[in-house]
């Protein structure tokens, strides 16, 4: 059978990076196979038929068959176990495809009309470029080969003070990761891959969001960790240096009037502390309870009233709703995940 | 017509007994026009597609490729496929099928009619709205048939308009579905129990069902648009405290069956051209009927199928991926028992039969690559792109529009009372089949390599196989021009056809071609099942 091997070399699926990406390869190759089979049965059984039992005159008498049970169940049968194991297996890929791995390294990105931006917490910001001939280069994340890495992403708008604008749908793939994630505009949505190749990998948006919806290209670039670190010392070397996200936070923490009611130090003010907060178990005065994970920093800042913690009163912490901007909002969740 | 006696056609004259007209053949041929009207311009639509994607770099503008890409979907999706076989074929031959003399509701069944007309109506219109991008006068919408928000809620009078369009369309089809539900369970002939009607009356009726239910929302989704777009109330818009993953959930609740809509009134065609034209009884009637509402049934609880990547919860993207493979099931089913009918039959292969086994070889590939699609590891890969792209052309296009094809030509002569051109009607499938296999095949592979879709412009690495795409879809646009010759043609100068022209058993046949205008002089009575090839 010299073909089932062409048949799995010959994917036309992009250099898998990942080790998640080669597992989804196995899947893909099986189902290639299983599906060349079925074709071939089919349509071998199409041809045979009709070469066979052409019609001979118009008297032609045919053979009058209602059903077979036998027949019936095994051709029900057996198409229902294959799915379930390709089910089985595909759920086993996708979780772990979809699990947050241990101590992942966190890159935030925001997907805007029709543009990546790539921030690392040390508050570096890779953005696109223009060259000498107005041709667009598309922005650039660099992350070290074999470390977990989380991205952490929202949809933007450009200028986040137009009212008829609208943040739209993106979505973040990555070929040879065989990933992707839909971007949401409102909330965070994480994205997680721990490439195993160094190289270049395409970006594409791959949810429809308009006129430059084909141009929102971007890149990956893998590289070992060396490189990555000379990479990262060589951002903070010239020019003047960018504040950390969290220190932008911070710097909101202290002048947008959250020090007055937020202790950094696990004593309750009139709002509770941020010490330890991200990650916590949140009570809430209706009994229910959430992990402070991004989503509901989000939430509690823009729509402090949507859920009470336990032990004090709605109404108290004005809502941020338009007063701060997507960026802003983000930073201070940074500031409050580096309040341990 | 000396001598011909009267019949449908001829019974009334003048082009108000047409507009007028509750004879359910004559809505049905109403329907023919306008579908055929839409389904050549969503062509173009196509080919406009196409001739961009030829060449990496812009042929035209990505505002224009944009329109050119939300309109041909709505057009064919909402004012082609959906309609195509209930409200043609099956509004002209289901009564007949039965035994009745029209459909329950002759006069709503006009309505839809006229439904369908504002909705068509209202679609074009909205090509003058909106920011104008050619000459002046063209603008339209830009959303994509999917309408997702927020990207629809900026306000565009266009974007509203076509969405209200298929809002306006859906009420047709919820009517076409009302009034079959309703003539299947009142209207059979003495003796046609329900497991002696057609296959084809099975599968319009697990149809109707679908767009009674699921139709609805879609119009609901389209309000609460309208509403947030003019009043300001916020549903889907973050801005306004509303969730943009919502309507995804509402528009696949209503898609996924409309996928359905689309599909199952084709399976029931392929299910009459089989026996008929290889004079053999279908193979497990029973299983292939109670099939068709087994995939009506379940495809309601699998809309998040498209959702796996939207930010829907994991455990919920487990269970959607579960229940899709169930729907595979059925399907593969039915493939088999049509395989097994035409074991020891007396195999014809005229032109309906050729497109009819176009539609299984189509349609296989369509169904095995839906596999790729429901394993939620593989999809995550695959959503959005040209795999997607492929895979709902092999089985919409494919599908349905060879089944729409072969039944066409099947009921032509019962229709018009004339034959077509035989050889000519070939010649029609051969473009038209290896032109489908020609475009969409390379568009699987440009999805596995990783090619999104809806992209007007697209890397240098793709575009040898999007040449390959392109110039199979010249060749399907040539098999149509002949297809619509062998109509026009059959139609003015055909040989006047016999009743029965390819032997078949169920009732249409027993009729004259064309049929009276009230269908039979006396109402018949049946005593065994529909295809009694012995
Ligand atoms: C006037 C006092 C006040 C100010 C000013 C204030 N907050 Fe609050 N905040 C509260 C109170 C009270 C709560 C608890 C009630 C609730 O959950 O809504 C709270 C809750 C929170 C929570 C949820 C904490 C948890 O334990 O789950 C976050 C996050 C938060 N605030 C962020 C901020 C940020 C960021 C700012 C500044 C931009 C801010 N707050 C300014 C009073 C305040
Ligand atoms: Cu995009
Ligand atoms: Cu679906």
């Amino acid at each position: 059978m010299w073909w089932i091997p062409a048949a799995a070399a010959q994917t036309f699926m992009p250099p898998a990076a990942t080790d998640i990406a080669k597992r989804v390869n196995s899947i893909y190759e099986f189902l290639v196979i299983s599906s060349l089979i079925s074709f071939v049965i089919v349509i071998v059984g199409l041809v045979y038929f009709i070469q066979k039992y052409k019609r001979k005159s118009e008297n032609d008498k045919t053979a009058y068959i209602t059903h077979n049970y036998t027949l019936e169940f095994l051709w029900s049968f057996i198409p229902f176990v294959l799915f379930m194991v390709l089910f089985a297996w595909g759920a086993k890929v996708y979780w772990d495809m979809r699990v947050s791995p241990e101590d992942a390294m966190e890159i935030h990105v925001n997907a805007k009309k029709w543009d990546w931006e790539f921030i690392y917490k040390n508050g570096r910001k890779i953005t696109s470029d223009v060259d000498d001939k107005g041709k667009r280069i598309p922005p650039t994340m660099v992350v070290p080969v074999n470390k977990p890495v989380k991205l952490i992403m929202t949809s933007i708008k450009l200028n986040p003070n137009d009212k008829r604008d609208r943040a739209v749908l993106h979505s973040f793939f990555v070929p040879a990761f065989r990933t992707k994630q839909d971007i949401v505009p409102g909330r965070y949505t994480a994205l997680y891959f721990t490439p195993t190749k160094v190289g270049n990998f395409h970006v594409f948006c791959t949810e429809y969001c308009g006129t430059g919806h084909s141009q929102m290209l971007g890149m990956v670039k893998v590289v070992e960790d060396n490189d990555f670190n000379n990479w990262v010392l060589g951002s903070e070397g010239g020019g003047p240096k960018e504040l950390s996200m969290a220190d932008k936070g911070k710097q909101i923490y202290a002048t947008r009037a959250c020090i007055g009611c937020h202790s950094l130090d696990g004593t309750p003010m009139t709002g509770p502390t941020w010490k330890g907060l991200y990650g916590s178990d949140r009570q809430f005065n209706d009994g229910t309870s959430t992990t402070a994970d991004e989503n509901y920093l989000r939430e509690s800042i823009l729509n402090a009233n949507a859920k009470i913690v336990k032990g004090f009163t709605a109404n108290q912490m004005p809502s941020f709703q338009g007063q701060l901007t997507d960026e802003d909002v983000t930073n201070v969740i940074e500031f409050i995940k580096s309040v341990k | 017509m000396a001598g011909a006696g009267s019949n449908y056609l001829n019974h009334e004259k003048g082009i108000m007994s047409w507009l007028t007209s509750r004879d359910h053949k004559r809505i049905g041929l109403l329907y023919f026009y306008t579908v055929g009207f839409f389904f050549l311009l969503g062509g173009i639509f196509a080919m406009l597609i196409r001739t961009e994607l030829f060449s990496a770099g812009m042929q035209f503008t990505p505002e224009l490729y944009n329109r050119f890409m939300t309109y041909h979907g709505v057009i064919m999706v909402f004012f082609v496929i959906i309609p195509g076989i209930p409200a043609i074929l099956g509004n002209i031959i289901m009564p007949l099928q039965i035994g009745a003399r029209d459909v329950a509701f002759p006069l709503v069944n006009l309505m839809s009619w006229y439904c369908y007309i504002a909705g068509a109506a209202l679609g074009v219109a909205s090509l003058f709205m909106g920011e104008t991008v050619l000459w002046g006068i063209f603008g339209g919408a830009d959303t994509g048939w999917t309408f997702y928000t927020p990207y629809s809620i900026k306000f565009s009078a266009a974007n509203i308009t076509a969405a209200f369009a298929a809002f306006v369309a859906g009420f047709s089809s919820i009517l076409t579905g009302v009034n079959f539900v309703a003539t299947v369970h009142k209207l059979r002939c003495p003796g046609m129990t329900m497991n002696r009607i057609p296959l084809f009356v099975w599968a319009l009726y697990a149809t109707a069902i679908l767009q009674v239910l699921a139709t609805p929302v879609v119009g609901i989704t389209v309000a609460l648009l309208a509403m947030e777009n003019i009043f300001g109330i916020g549903f889907f818009d973050p801005e306004l405290g509303g969730d943009p993953v919502l309507f995804q959930h509402f528009f696949w609740f209503y898609s996924h069956p409309a996928v359905y809509i689309m599909i199952l009134p084709a399976m029931g065609v392929i299910s009459e051209l089989i026996t008929a034209f290889s004079k053999k009884t279908i193979f497990g009637y029973t299983a292939i009927a109670y099939s068709s509402l087994a995939i009506a049934g379940v495809s309601f609880l699998v809309w998040g199928h498209h959702m796996y990547v939207s930010s829907q919860s994991e455990i919920a993207g487990l269970v959607f991926s579960i229940l899709t493979m169930f729907v595979g099931v059925p399907t593969a089913i039915k493939l088999f028992n049509w395989l097994a009918t035409l074991y020891k039959g007396s195999i014809q292969m005229q032109s309906p039969m050729l497109y009819a086994l176009g539609f299984l070889f189509i349609f296989t590939i369509g169904g095995v690559t839906g596999i790729f699609l429901a394993t939620i590891a593989t999809d995550v890969h695959f959503h959005d792109t040209y795999f997607v792209v492929a895979h709902f052309h092999y089985v919409m296009v494919g599908g349905t529009l060879m089944a729409i094809m072969g039944g066409a030509l099947y009921w032509f002569p019962k229709i018009t009372g004339k034959m077509f051109n035989e050889s000519i009607a070939r010649m029609s499938f051969v473009f038209i089949f290896v032109g489908f296999n020609v475009t969409f095949f390379p568009q699987f592979i440009l999805g596995a390599m990783g090619m999104p879709r809806r992209y007007a412009d697209y890397l240098p690495a793709f575009e040898s196989l999007n040449r390959i795409s392109s110039l199979g879809s010249y060749v399907i646009g040539f098999g149509f021009i002949i297809a619509l010759y062998v109509f026009i043609n059959g139609w003015r100068k055909g040989a006047p056809a016999p009743a029965n022209p390819w032997g078949a058993k169920t009732l249409e046949w027993t009729v004259p071609s064309p049929p009276p205008h009230e269908n039979f002089d006396k109402i018949p009575t049946v005593t065994a099942g529909p295809y009694e090839y012995r």
